[in-house]
């Protein structure tokens, strides 16, 4: 139903126009292809964080192993803590809120559909600039005091004794770049420059989602939508963009730090002259703490919305849970010290943050009670979403638990920088957040395909993953508190700590084989699964009061809200108990919004594609290649190149109307279902 | 309702709605972002400052405030000159809108041009770079960053005037354009504020 | 069997497992040296106090959450025949109930907390102090009041306070003995400080716990606490120097060896003539202090020699190779010949 335009000339180029094929694909500013692309890409650095993950499993599950060398155990666990968290976690999160967003609020798309594309591409080539860190980037042994290090062969052919070399010359400062040792003197070469730019790079693209979803969630909700009648998940993304918005500009600044000393001689971190490496963690962690409920917000979100709907009740405590989600974010600022108990603050400050970290665990325990009051009492199908959401649940709760031992500061001081850290955080971002969002890969396939996942593949998955989710990352509480420490290659036998070690890299490899069901069952349904139908769960929000798959313009006829859960009450009416009791008419009223919503009564007209977006996102890692190798001659001149990319796509896209003037066309109304998702 | 990208072109969706454009909505929350990214930079030059045991010289012994204080009056008068512009293209004059848009993105070079002949100073005369110690590090990283936003914020100014000498005038989506460029503008110059502030009027060298 | 069955008999492996790893917990510390669960002195004891109930707190929160989600799912599956749910937006009640209760737990536990913060951080008056100095990746020991440096083995004497004040030469280094106290960070240009102190005399192991390089995870510590007497005669024995061998020794060939091939750029040793004492120049970048060599029963940053391994075999290893043993190692492979090996061992051997 789109508009066929004129080949429009208002500006340098022609307006692209196609509608299927990778042009379109590459020019699109629909946010439901967005919120695809950056799915794939999320799952595909899933996949190569995972690989990252089981080598080192492997690694582990020997005493004294040399399976790896220590230069490519180092840049493994840096690139598996980096890729997970910036290259996964947060844009598979992001290819949720991108997708639904406009959906759950009964808009056609995102406030700045342009601005949306943007980000993604911006995601995109700065997760390209920092993996090419493996084909560009090098590592060099560490100089020390007195300039004494520094040779190669203080290295022993690459990384130390082991077979397996390759990455050695990777990022191995740690995702966390700890100073001096990820700085210039201790980590030389321009493998952690990658790192730092290339974090950079994915901290603009979600600086610019943020932006984009703070403005749609608040002026562009559908008639009666108001705001807490908005479905949890829309709440969850706009609470996460608030975090984005003012944690990244700190981690930005901390990169700037980092990069200017490593590159240009500044001292921020230099110890021998006055820096203090401290302060980097401060910074880090200041951005670091918001960071973790940026990574968990969306998949509570995603839990708040299965829940209910497979226990045909509605969400026990709505404002309850859409507080605490504020409440966890806000007293998320206040502390981030819990990561550095042992770094030598005053006894007062750790007392603080010790007492400030307990306080979160309220408004935490608020929503799991919640979600277990939504369980409670309703009438339960155990499909696969819901499995995976309860088993959010479960898990979580574990590594919130393990969290509030955290905040007993001295039992800290045992417990930090030790494998017990490793599985609270396992236990919270794996059993928590990517439980999460494999349960709302399951919900709303429907909406991306128009049909089921096979629910026998799903249970195997999710019972597989749930068995090996456990076996890998229980014994690390027990580990650590045997005395594993972090980040270490290699661990004597005389320690003891071999038994469990095995034991967690048969878990890891059970993980892996999960995901291998999950990978085929997702291709098979998409070209075989059952047909969904409009409303295959019987669902209460409005995201499924348009045919699935999701035709390109949303909604024929925006909805005209009513109350929370607005699709569920259009259904059904409530009894003198309360139970819910099904309108007479619901079969035909459910009919009658697909043939609203399949037959729109005047053409739609979307945003048109536009070359900018991914014209502007690709001056930046240009130029910050350049700032790289920015003692060179070719190095000066990439500054300057994508430089000139970025400013002239920027003015080009200025001057470029959202939407061209188009005539109006009759078209054909069933081809309305190609317009879709396509690919 | 049908025509999404009209309304979304025009900032003001006709559903539940703040009432305030999309686009200056969009400004607020990324000039949000920036108070946060000024305001680590700023905390991070008041942690070194005055921390004693540096090697070379301290930024806060080398400060020329009558000098800085022209250059931040200039500053100040170019937002004075913006709010101008913005008065002029709400009364429709066209002409008057480009002049004082010329004004400020002038006066902000200005402002740029002092800061350059003070850093210039600063190195050829005290010596005192980027790789001196610390705080002066945290003072370079600070102002050189709003330097580039002055900057980045000039070259959109000309940009706008440009647009409206060879069109003749501002439509009124240029128009919103310029309301932005006025609250990025006012939002640079709010910042400079407190960093003259914080970092030139109040900071002392260690004891 | 039929579907819920099925489910139970899943659920209970799941838990069986659970059990089974809890049920682990009774390896003590000499299977696990570097346990947690085995404090030997006040400080981690007093931890380890405090560990323990909040964790029996967490598992009666974890088995009221988990086993209400189980009853959940049971008492509440969907049958073909079960009513539709009551539509129960929420309850006030429970709501305050499941906030307050929480909020009074947590209560409780912060007032404890906070009390052993104040309590464990700050040296106590009357405490011995060590100074410890973290470098890639090695600790070094120095002992003000007697004036003597070492490595790799921290000698204290048992039953009183050491206080250790700590930095680091290089980058962030975090020294633990788990047994003794939590852990607490080198920083280099700033110094911290830990309460260490063992009830008895005893070996105590312990880690480097914060990612410091290549060989992070061969930065290793040993604590060797000895009774008061014995640790009076092991300062007094220190502050000697070494012996000058005699010449025509093995011991005086590797002596040479250890001034002809550079090794006195980075090693101090300090023989009972002083005058002929080899002392690194203050502030330069040193390797550990080799006066009394012979008397640390680790070294290499306490990897070596490994548990089996002959004494001699491992120092032979280190010497021959020593990035190959600890990659990025500062001391350099300096193609010794055997009999270079051999003499040097000797010597080292002497310096006890």
């Amino acid at each position: 139903m789109t508009a066929t335009a004129e080949r429009p000339t208002t500006t340098i180029f022609r307006r692209p126009s196609s509608t299927t094929g990778l042009w379109s694909w590459l020019t699109t500013v629909d946010h439901k292809r967005i919120g695809i692309m950056y799915g794939y890409a999320a799952f595909s650095f899933f996949l190569i964080g995972g690989i990252e993950a089981l080598l080192l499993r492997i690694q582990l599950s020997q005493a004294n192993a040399e399976f790896l060398t220590a230069g490519a155990y180092n840049a493994l666990f840096t690139m598996h803590g980096t890729t997970m968290i910036f290259l996964f976690v947060m844009p598979a999160s992001a290819a949720f809120m991108n997708y639904l967003l406009p959906l759950l609020i009964g808009a056609r798309d995102v406030a700045f559909p342009r601005l949306n594309a943007l980000s993604w591409w911006i995601f995109v080539f700065g997760a390209i600039f920092l993996y090419s860190t493996f084909f560009f980037g090098t590592s060099l042994a560490p100089v020390g005091v007195d300039g004494i290090g520094g040779i190669d062969g203080n290295l022993a052919a690459g990384g130390g004794p082991g077979t397996f070399n390759f990455l050695a010359d990777s990022p191995d400062g740690g995702w966390f770049g700890y100073q001096p040792n990820a700085g210039p003197l201790y980590s030389a070469g321009t493998a952690m420059d990658y790192w730092a730019l290339g974090l950079q790079i994915v901290g603009l693209a979600s600086l610019v989602s943020s932006v984009n979803f703070v403005v749609t969630v608040l002026n562009m909700r559908a008639k009666g939508m108001r705001l807490l009648r908005m479905p949890v998940f829309a709440w969850m993304t706009t609470v996460t963009s608030f975090l984005l918005l003012f944690s990244l500009p700190i981690i930005a600044v901390a990169l700037f730090m980092v990069t200017f000393d490593r590159q240009f001689g500044s001292l921020f971190f230099a110890a021998t002259n006055g820096g203090d490496p401290i302060l980097w963690q401060h910074l880090f962690w200041l951005f670091g703490h918001p960071e973790v409920y940026i990574l968990i917000l969306p998949a509570m979100g995603i839990v708040s919305e299965i829940l209910p709907t497979f226990s045909r009740k509605p969400l026990f405590g709505y404002s309850a849970v859409v507080f605490a989600g504020a409440a966890i974010a806000f007293l998320g600022f206040g502390v981030w010290a819990h990561h550095m108990f042992s770094s030598g603050i005053t006894p007062v400050a750790q007392a603080a943050f010790g007492l400030a970290t307990m306080t979160i665990a309220i408004p935490t325990g608020i929503k799991i009670f919640n979600w277990l009051g939504t369980m409670w009492m309703g009438r339960i199908r155990l499909t696969t979403a819901m499995l995976f959401a309860i088993g959010f649940v479960a898990m979580f709760t574990i590594g919130g638990l393990s969290g509030v031992t955290h905040a007993v500061v001295p039992s800290d001081w045992q417990q930090t920088d030790t494998y017990y850290i490793v599985a609270h955080f396992h236990y919270v971002i794996f059993g928590g957040a990517i439980f999460g969002l494999f349960g709302g890969m399951y919900y709303w396939f429907p909406k991306l395909t128009g049909r089921l996942m096979n629910e026998k593949l799903g249970k195997t998955h999710f019972w597989l993953m749930l068995l090996g989710f456990n076996l890998t990352f229980a014994p690390m509480h027990w580990l650590g508190l045997q005395g594993m420490v972090r980040r270490t290659w290699k661990y004597a036998p005389e320690t003891g700590l071999e038994p469990w070690n095995v034991a967690v890299t048969i878990g890891a490899f059970i993980i892996a084989l999960s995901i291998l069901v999950f990978i085929y069952n997702w291709f098979t349904s998409r070209r075989r699964g059952q047909e969904s139908g409009l409303d295959p769960w019987d669902a209460r929000t409005v995201e499924w009061m348009v045919p699935n798959p999701t035709p390109e313009y949303n909604f024929a006829v925006p909805p005209v809200v009513g109350s929370l859960d607005h699709f569920w009450h259009l259904k059904y009416d409530q009894d003198a108990e309360g139970r819910a009791v099904r309108k007479p008419d619901g079969d035909e009223i459910v009919a009658r919004i697909e043939y609203e919503q399949l037959n729109p009564a005047e053409p739609i007209h979307l945003p048109n594609p536009s070359y900018f977006p991914v014209l502007v996102a690709l001056g930046l890692p240009i130029m910050f290649y350049g700032i790289i190798y920015h003692e060179t001659l070719w190095g000066k001149a990439l500054i300057a190149v994508g430089a000139i990319i970025t400013l002239g796509s920027l003015i080009g896209w200025g001057m470029e109307p959202l939407e061209e003037p188009h005539h109006v066309e009759h078209e054909d109304h069933d081809q309305v279902g190609e317009a879709s998702f396509d690919g | 309702m049908a025509d999404l990208a009209h309304e979304m072109d025009l900032g003001h969706p006709e559903h539940e709605s703040t009432g305030i454009d999309n686009r200056k909505l969009g400004m607020w929350a990324f000039l949000s972002s920036e108070f946060l990214f000024f305001g680590a930079l700023i905390s991070n030059y008041l942690l070194y400052s005055n921390r004693a045991g540096f090697t070379g010289v301290y930024p806060s012994e080398i400060y020329d405030i009558p000098f800085t204080s022209v250059s931040s009056f200039v500053l100040l008068m170019s937002s004075l000159t913006m709010v101008l512009a913005h008065n002029a293209l709400s009364r429709g004059d066209q002409g008057g809108t480009r002049t004082w848009l010329f004004a400020t993105a002038a006066l902000g070079a200005v402002f740029l041009g002092g800061q350059v002949f003070e850093f210039t100073e600063f190195i050829t005369l005290y010596d005192m770079k980027l790789t001196t110690n610390p705080a002066a590090s945290a003072f370079y990283l600070l102002t050189g960053f709003h330097g580039t936003h002055v900057a980045i914020g000039v070259i959109m100014l000309l940009s706008l005037w440009g647009i409206s000498r060879r069109q003749g005038e501002l439509s009124e989506k240029h128009g919103m354009n310029l309301e932005l460029v006025g609250l990025y503008w006012h939002f640079v110059d709010i910042i400079w504020i407190v960093i003259f502030t914080v970092v030139y009027l109040l900071s002392v060298p260690p004891a | 069997m039929s579907r819920s069955r099925f489910s139970l008999v899943r659920i209970a492996a799941l838990v069986g497992l659970v059990l089974l790893l809890g049920a682990c917990s009774l390896i003590g510390i000499d299977d696990a040296p570097l346990t947690t669960f085995e404090p030997k002195g006040p400080f981690a004891e007093r931890i380890d106090n405090l560990f323990w109930p909040v964790f029996w707190i967490a598992t009666g929160i974890f088995v009221l959450v988990e086993g209400a989600i189980l009853v959940a799912v049971f008492l509440f599956r969907d049958r073909h025949q079960a009513k539709e749910a009551k539509q129960l937006h929420g309850s006030p009640k429970l709501e305050v109930l499941w906030t307050v209760i929480p909020a009074l737990i947590l209560a409780g536990v912060a007032v404890p907390t906070t009390a052993a913060v104040f309590d464990l951080t700050e040296c106590g008056t009357d405490a011995i102090e060590i100074q410890v100095i973290g470098h890639q990746w090695w600790f070094e020991y120095h002992y003000p009041d007697a004036d003597i440096t070492t490595a790799n083995v921290m000698v204290i004497p048992a039953g009183e306070e050491v206080c250790a004040r700590m930095t680091s030469d290089d980058v962030i280094h975090n020294f633990w003995i788990p047994a003794l106290n939590g852990k607490r960070y080198l920083i280099p240009g700033q110094t911290t400080e830990l309460r260490l102190e063992a009830y008895e005399p005893g070996e105590y192991w312990g880690h480097c716990a914060e990612f410091c390089g290549l060989s992070h995870s061969l930065m290793r510590a040993r604590v060797v606490a000895l009774d008061p007497s014995a640790y009076q005669a092991w300062l007094e024995a220190q502050q000697e120097g070494a012996p000058v061998p005699e010449e025509g020794t093995p011991e005086w060939d590797g002596y040479q060896v250890f001034q002809n091939k550079g090794c006195t750029q980075c090693h101090t040793v300090r023989f009972e003539d002083d005058s002929m004492s080899l002392v690194v120049a203050e502030g330069a970048f040193n390797g550990p202090e080799l006066t009394h060599f012979a008397s640390r029963g680790v070294f290499a940053g306490a990897i070596l020699p490994e548990e089996g391994q002959d004494r001699e075999d491992a120092l032979g290893q280190w010497l021959a190779d020593p990035p190959n043993t600890k990659p990025g190692s500062f001391m350099p492979n300096l193609a010794l010949t055997q009999q270079e090996i051999d003499d040097l061992i000797a010597w080292l051997e002497s310096n006890e």
